[in-house]
């Protein structure tokens, strides 16, 4: 009896937990548009592939913007994420699932494009679309804006621990000086760790010569003694709990990390840096292309960019959030650099698979050293 | 010779359907893949460009050495002393033992970084006392602690069930005949207990070479084993199947090559021999 009585207790908190963990009600926002949405597509649904953790999705008090979508319009939103460009490469590519919207970064845009798997988007269709800046209208991968509307913008910089490091040159060099010996970090992914060697040497970070390669990765053996880790998501608990002191990465981030500690500091290398646009595609196999076009309009909304702007802390295209004064990123310094302050930058292309595969096995060759 | 029912055949078979499935499939799809370039036609350039990653073999092996020697030096005294004691604290401490196991070994190691870290418990503590913080993560030494500490049980295990089945009646003939307590050991206890100490050796080096996850987490991603190698080639994507096919192929190789060296010390007799 007694033994009953304690499992019928066991069962009653672990379904209390749910209760008070996974059921908890979204409350839907008040919703001032600028645009008009019909439920014409209503009991359509659409499916839409994006970075993990890059919409504003109803945690922490925000505001779910899917689920304000569906409300609106009555379009269901199968909502999918990824992890890295390639990832989302070879499941467009190869995968079973037929997506409709995708938001990949602009190299990654490229290699789509030449294959031939986007479809145009109208952008006289988008009312919204006037509040994209000019400065992210005719990129490289997109010069007639015939094919994608940018979503985030980044940059890579250096975060670093102010008390531990009271002056810091403002160099990629930081990351091979010996006073920081087993104090930095660096990416633990082929691109960006090459980055960080090919700017320092003043290198197209697209270069088709392979010699720039190779000493850009002699380079990176000869700080390898300096490093203390190859990191990619770790760089959170590590720059936070001062673990390690200097590590590069992404300007977004590091204003989620100076929340849990204050003391952390960042720079833009005056040697320059990447900078990277993530765009909203439509594909071409998409078979709700109008429902498509009303998703990522209402994207474009200013009240929603804000809130994904807020949400991933990254910088927006969207004017109507740039210059929305109750932005809490309103004129930050780091996502928003004055003319004079801003960086110089450099996009990554589509690299042809000879060379991509040539700094693979460089890249090896650094990690095996 | 008995001869198998079709009962007997009939229980055996989930199992064996499952390990071909789980088991030949994959090993010889890896056969294919090692022998074969990225559009199926067959080359030996693979294996011939292997040795690329010789050091990571090197390290690998010096690592599971260091780590495997370890562990039997921790291990054997450790199962001498447990079968010295009552039944009941033998069954508690196997228990304290085999605790370890039952969390996933990704968390296992895991806590070793906030124990290690240079903000971890040890630092934090030293620093309390004024002294100054020592470097423990990130070496070679942090690598091959995370060895021992995650397959130690494998060692502990084996020996014990061998030493437990030790008959005492054997040690007093020894010490009735005049032996001293090292010629005892020596002579008597070593002999007997070698199945475990082999079968020990076997499952704490086996795992060890061919690991990976705890390099990354607690050498820092600088050193790659040969785990770490065929994990990242995998992730490099289809491009690089090929590669990492036939470095398995080959650490598969050296550890049957390993088995079958240890085996040969074995007397092929009873005891925990696992292979």
């Amino acid at each position: 009896m007694k033994k009953i009585a304690a499992l019928v207790i066991a069962v009653c908190v672990i379904l209390l937990s749910f209760f008070l963990s996974g059921f908890e009600g979204y409350e839907y926002a008040d919703l001032s548009l600028r645009a008009e949405y019909s439920k014409e597509y209503e009991g359509t649904s659409l499916t839409v592939y994006n970075w993990g953790e890059y919409i504003s999705d109803g945690t922490e008090d925000s505001l779910d913007v899917n689920k304000e979508f569906e409300k609106l319009t009555g379009i269901k939103i199968n909502y999918l994420t990824f992890e890295s460009n390639e990832t989302m490469y070879s499941q467009v590519k190869n995968g079973g699932v037929n997506y409709d919207i995708v938001i990949p970064s602009d190299y990654m845009i490229q290699r789509l494009l030449k294959e031939d798997m986007l479809r145009e988007i109208d952008t006289s269709a988008l009312s919204n679309y006037d509040l994209i800046a000019d400065d992210y209208k005719n990129i490289y991968f997109d010069p007639e804006n015939k094919y994608t509307v940018p979503y985030n913008v980044g940059m890579v910089g250096v975060i670093y621990n102010g008390a531990h490091i009271k002056d810091i040159e403002h160099s990629w060099s930081v990351l091979w000086d010996k006073k920081y010996k087993d104090m930095v970090l660096n990416f633990n992914n082929p691109r960006d760790a090459f980055m960080t060697a090919q700017i320092l040497k003043g290198y197209d970070l697209n270069s088709e010569n392979k010699a720039e390669w190779d000493s850009a990765a002699k380079l990176l053996k000869k700080g390898k003694p300096n490093l203390q880790a190859y990191v990619m998501d770790e760089v959170y608990g590590k720059m936070e709990t001062g673990e390690a002191s200097i590590a590069p990465y992404y300007a977004g981030d590091y204003l989620t990390m100076v929340e849990t500690n204050p003391d952390l500091k960042f720079f833009y290398p005056e040697e320059g840096t990447n900078i990277f646009v993530d765009s909203v595609c439509i594909l071409k196999n998409s078979k709700n292309y109008e429902a498509a076009l009303m998703y990522i309009n209402f994207l474009l909304e200013p009240q929603i960019a804000t809130a994904n702007a807020e949400y991933i802390g990254y910088a927006s295209p969207n004017t109507a959030v740039i210059e929305n004064e109750n932005y809490c990123y309103y004129q930050n310094e780091i996502l928003y650099p004055n003319e004079e302050d801003m960086p110089k930058v450099q996009y990554y292309h589509n690299i042809d698979d000879e060379i991509r595969r040539y700094y693979e096995n460089l890249w090896i060759d650094v990690k095996l050293d | 010779m008995k001869k198998k029912s079709f009962g007997n055949r009939f229980v055996a078979s989930p199992y064996i359907v499952w390990s071909v499935i789980f088991i030949v499939v994959p090993l010889v799809i890896m056969l294919y893949f090692a022998l074969t370039d990225t559009n199926g036609v067959f080359t030996l350039e693979n294996l011939a460009n292997i040795g690329k990653y010789k050091k990571a073999f090197g390290i690998s092996i010096l690592y599971a050495a260091v780590a495997t020697v370890i562990t039997l030096l921790l291990a054997y005294p450790m199962a001498y002393f447990m079968t010295k004691l009552k039944i009941s604290s033998q069954r508690m401490l196997m228990l304290i033992v085999m605790l370890p196991m039952w969390m996933n070994f990704l968390i296992r190691t895991y806590s070793w970084i906030t124990i290690l870290a240079n903000t971890g418990l040890i630092n934090t503590f030293l620093q309390k006392l004024g002294l100054s913080p020592v470097k423990l993560m990130y070496t070679p030494g942090a690598v091959i602690l995370g060895m021992v500490y995650d397959f130690i049980p494998y060692m502990i295990l084996p020996i014990y069930s061998v030493m437990s089945k030790l008959d005492k009646s054997l040690l007093e003939a020894a010490e009735d005949l005049g032996s001293n307590s090292l010629t005892k050991f020596r002579r008597v206890i070593l002999p007997l207990t070698r199945p475990g100490i082999i079968s020990g050796i076997t499952m704490v080096f086996v795992p060890s070479v061919s690991t990976f996850y705890i390099s990354q987490k607690l050498g820092g991603n600088k050193t790659m084993l040969v785990g770490d190698a065929i994990e990242y080639l995998f992730n490099l994507g289809p491009d690089y199947y090929n590669v990492a096919s036939a470095i398995s192929l080959i650490l598969m190789i050296l550890i049957l090559i390993c088995l079958f060296v240890m085996n040969r010390f074995s007397d092929d007799e009873d005891g925990g021999v696992i292979i």
